[in-house]
């Protein structure tokens, strides 16, 4: 009650409104004396790099974490010293996570009410009245989803509308959305949009959660950018673009040059013909060349990783052949290709890459072994970590010792150790999956100047990536992939970025 | 009503209903005995204890959790049972009801130690197991109950019919027993709020303790269910035999868990419906039958549960790699 006559008698009034919210973990400010506020009705991007707090920040505003004492959350002028997430939801905040917190297993109306399958738990769910919430959470977006589908599998755009009808089915005033453009192509990041637009003419604020912003900031009204815990500002949208942006979030000038280099000398390393997998990718041909960074973009699901997979002998190919150095070359297994030279970094450095408990050394020489060991296959503790420290030195890890856990280092070094664990074979090849996701600014342009200077000594990179700058700023070539095909070539400096950005999310 | 249909049996149950009809059809031809009323029921008569077992397996399956130490649950509340009806003259009811609480315990320990330690349920039901069955021989000395008493151990049957043969059949209580637990699992599962919060945490655990869902709660009236039906298994056990001994269960525990993953349960959670259970129930039991009719040695059976086990989940995984790379087409 009191609410309702606070809002109407002061309707200037932001709708979310926060003031000296701090957190602490342990010894680390995560968030340091936030302010910050929410218009009802707007359109608003959060940014910032890994670790800059704004995780911490919509966690504390969908109650998961307490916030220091001292800082207020008001909610329509009512000040709450915390939230539960209880009260954070009966208040109308929403948090769209990145994950999306759907149930796969459920359909799309039980995803959507899953509310009022809540309380009274012996009770039968209430399915007129669920039906009937669903249906009008997917008109209030003009949604047309099947009511009785299982959400496993619907598509990632669809779920993500799901997601979205959960918080409106509760009475969502503010939607905050993690990340919400990171695997949709660009027709489906213009449906969200217009869904926001819907959502915005109806009061509902959302506020997009980000790392970066090129398709969102068309629609979005302000921007508040977030550095090291700390709030750095917030601007007009209008005010601000892509490369102000990146300097505000790392508080650096970044330089953005074309490094692509035309190679005088091109031999082909790697060649790939007319390779398939059903479902997978079709008729792939491309020429590596020796020290040359190839960049293979596309987007989440168009074959990429698949691709990247077969080269390295961990899927067959049911068609089409691989050369190596001008010989045809059999992969029955990842063991066939580290022999033959190809080493591949994956995309999930943490769960495949890297034993995260063991040491540096142990991380490094694993994939060396053989060559390690002496006449008995015993390998000697001091060569292990000779290897470990040259590593090191070159790529300039940042470690106490080499026998260090892995998991004691930023995610930028353990980057590296994954590294150095391939270089360390020697590899004529290296592949690298999307390797600087959840990586910061920063330690980015650490990895790139190591990537060039493996080319400079000759060995040939594929970098797969769904990031445009990343490849047009750091591949001599690159390769757009779409629906498991080869969809176009552009040379970085010939072609511009906003052609290969069109192309990517046509 | 094609959509009650398919939320009641899913893929791998429709498969198992053909399986079943194919084996009925072959089993029928080869023996004339398979095909007859006296057979089927005291075939369902013999699975009364193991699908009354996999009722609560199935739920605790659905919400992403194993529990292995039902049969050790099972053998504690049956003894428990007999034992304060031996020596203490204990009437039916509060015997019983005892030993129903005894079972619920037995399962929210469970629940409580897989919630607060964070370590996976099978781990923590296989060191409960191991710590109920051990504290159960110790403090009984191993020492068997025979004389149960009556209202126990008589074969009360419901329903008596004699068939044109002469051949007597019996709904007994086991049998109204088992399709009571079916029709309360079922309805737990489908028709209550808290049965759809059961299939949500075992879909997405993060995701379900996000919008609120009591996390803990749902564990223990899973955990508790399957020691509540642990218990009443063991009680139909016991007048089965007519005794009560304290490994009277031991050695059930991986049988029942194949009847519930053969009929669909996901070892992962989330996945699976009590009519699919039941159809596993049957396709085993049939299996079994006919190998005896057949005169196939029982040993050999263990060979056709793994194989039934082995085929049955390379089937599903095989249509899942097929649905993931078809998604992947399509999104791209």
């Amino acid at each position: 009650m009191t609410t309702a006559v606070l809002s109407s008698t002061a309707p200037e009034m932001p709708f979310l409104a926060l003031s000296g919210i701090s957190k602490r973990f342990g010894g680390t400010v995560a968030l340091d004396a936030i302010e910050w506020s929410v218009e009802r009705g707007e359109v608003h991007c959060l940014v910032g790099e890994n670790g800059s707090g704004k995780s911490t920040l919509i966690k504390i505003l969908a109650g998961v974490h307490a916030p220091d004492t001292g800082g207020t959350i008001s909610v329509e002028g009512v000040p709450h010293a915390a939230l539960t997430p209880h009260q954070a939801k009966s208040l109308g905040i929403q948090v769209i996570f990145q994950d999306l917190s759907l149930f796969p297993n459920l359909t799309v109306l039980e995803n959507i009410a899953i509310d009022l399958e809540l309380g009274s738990p012996f009770r039968p769910p209430p399915q007129h009245a669920m039906r009937q919430a669903a249906q009008e959470a997917l008109a209030r977006l003009e949604a047309d989803l099947p009511l009785d589908a299982r959400v496993g599998t619907l598509p990632v755009a669809q779920r993500q509308i799901v997601a979205i009808c959960r918080g409106l089915a509760v009475n969502a005033r503010v939607l905050f959305m993690d990340e919400p453009t990171s695997s949709l192509t660009r027709h489906e990041v213009e449906l969200l949009l217009e869904t926001v637009r819907r959502l915005k003419a109806q009061g509902v604020a959302v506020v997009f959660v980000s790392h970066r912003l090129e398709e969102v900031v068309e629609i979005a009204e302000r921007v508040t950018v977030l550095r090291d815990g700390r709030k750095v500002g917030t601007f007009a949208a209008a005010e601000v673009n892509d490369h102000r942006l990146a300097e505000l979030m790392t508080g650096e000038t970044i330089e953005h040059t074309v490094n692509a280099r035309v190679l005088a000398e091109r031999h082909p390393t790697l060649e790939v013909r007319h390779a398939t997998r059903e479902g997978e990718f079709e008729d792939v041909s491309l020429v590596l060349h020796q020290g040359e960074i190839l960049g293979l973009i596309g987007l989440l699901g168009a074959g990429r990783t698949e691709l990247a997979l077969a080269l390295f002998g961990m899927t067959p190919l049911e068609s089409g052949e691989i050369r190596l150095d001008g010989a045809p070359l059999r992969l029955r297994s990842n063991q066939d290709a580290i022999t033959a030279g190809i080493a591949y970094v994956s995309e999930d450095r943490l769960s495949l890459g890297l034993n995260l408990r063991q040491s540096i050394a142990e991380n490094i020489s694993i994939s060396v072994l053989d060559r390690l060991g002496n006449s008995l296959g015993l390998v000697a503790p001091r060569r292990r970590n000779e290897l470990a420290t040259s590593w090191v030195t070159r790529l300039g890890i940042r470690a106490a010792n080499v026998g260090a856990p892995v998991q004691t280092l930023s995610g930028g070094n353990q980057q590296r150790v994954v590294l150095s664990k391939w270089l360390a074979t020697g590899p004529k090849v290296l592949i690298l999956d999307s390797p600087t996701v959840g990586v910061d600014i920063k330690n980015k342009q650490g990895i790139y100047d190591v990537v060039r200077e493996l080319a400079a000594q000759g060995v040939a990179i594929l970098l797969i990536s769904d990031e445009v700058p990343e490849v047009y700023f750091h591949c001599d070539r690159v390769l757009h992939m779409r629906g498991g095909r080869i969809a176009g070539e552009f040379v970085p400096g010939t072609a511009n970025e906003h052609a290969l950005s069109e192309a990517l999310y046509a | 009503m094609p959509r009650a249909f398919s939320v009641v049996f899913g893929r791998t149950e429709t498969a198992l209903a053909a399986a079943i009809l194919i084996a009925a059809v072959i089993l029928s031809l080869s023996s004339p005995y398979f095909l007859t009323l006296p057979n089927f029921v005291n075939l369902i008569e013999a699975y009364s204890v193991t699908t009354v077992l996999a009722a609560g397996v199935f739920v605790v399956l659905v919400s992403g959790g194993i529990d292995i130490s039902f049969a050790a649950t099972a053998s504690a509340t049956q003894y428990l049972a007999a034992y304060l009806a031996t020596s203490y003259g204990f009437p039916a009811v509060p015997a019983l009801a005892l030993a129903a609480a005894l079972g619920v315990a037995m399962g929210s320990i469970n629940a409580l130690l897989t919630y607060y330690l964070r370590v996976v349920s099978i781990i923590v039901t296989i060191a409960t197991s191991s710590i109920y069955y051990a504290l159960l021989i110790y403090l009984t000395n191993a020492t068997e109950i025979y004389n149960l008493p009556d209202w126990w151990s008589n074969r009360f049957a419901f329903v008596r019919y004699v068939t044109a043969s002469d051949d007597v059949v019996k709904i007994t209580l086991p049998i109204v027993v088992m399709v009571a637990a079916v029709v309360l699992t079922q309805y737990l599962m489908a028709h209550t709020r808290i049965g759809r919060q059961v299939y949500a945490l075992g879909g997405n655990p993060e995701a379900a303790s996000r919008i609120g869902i009591n996390v803990l709660g749902v564990q223990l009236l899973a955990y508790g269910y399957l020691g509540f039906l642990a218990a009443v298994a063991g009680f139909i056990q016991a007048g089965r035999v007519h005794q009560a001994v304290p490994t009277a269960m031991a050695g059930q525990e991986l049988n029942v868990l194949a009847v519930a993953i053969l009929g669909g349960a996901s070892l992962v959670g989330g996945i699976g419906s009590m009519g699919g259970v039941v159809l596993g129930v049957l396709f085993l039991a049939m299996l079994q039958n006919g190998l005896n009719l057949l005169g196939v040695s029982p040993y050999f059976f263990g060979v056709v549960i793994g194989l039934a086990i082995l085929i049955s989940i390379s089937m599903t995984g095989y249509a899942e790699k097929h649905a993931r790379r078809r998604h992947v087409a399509r999104a791209s």
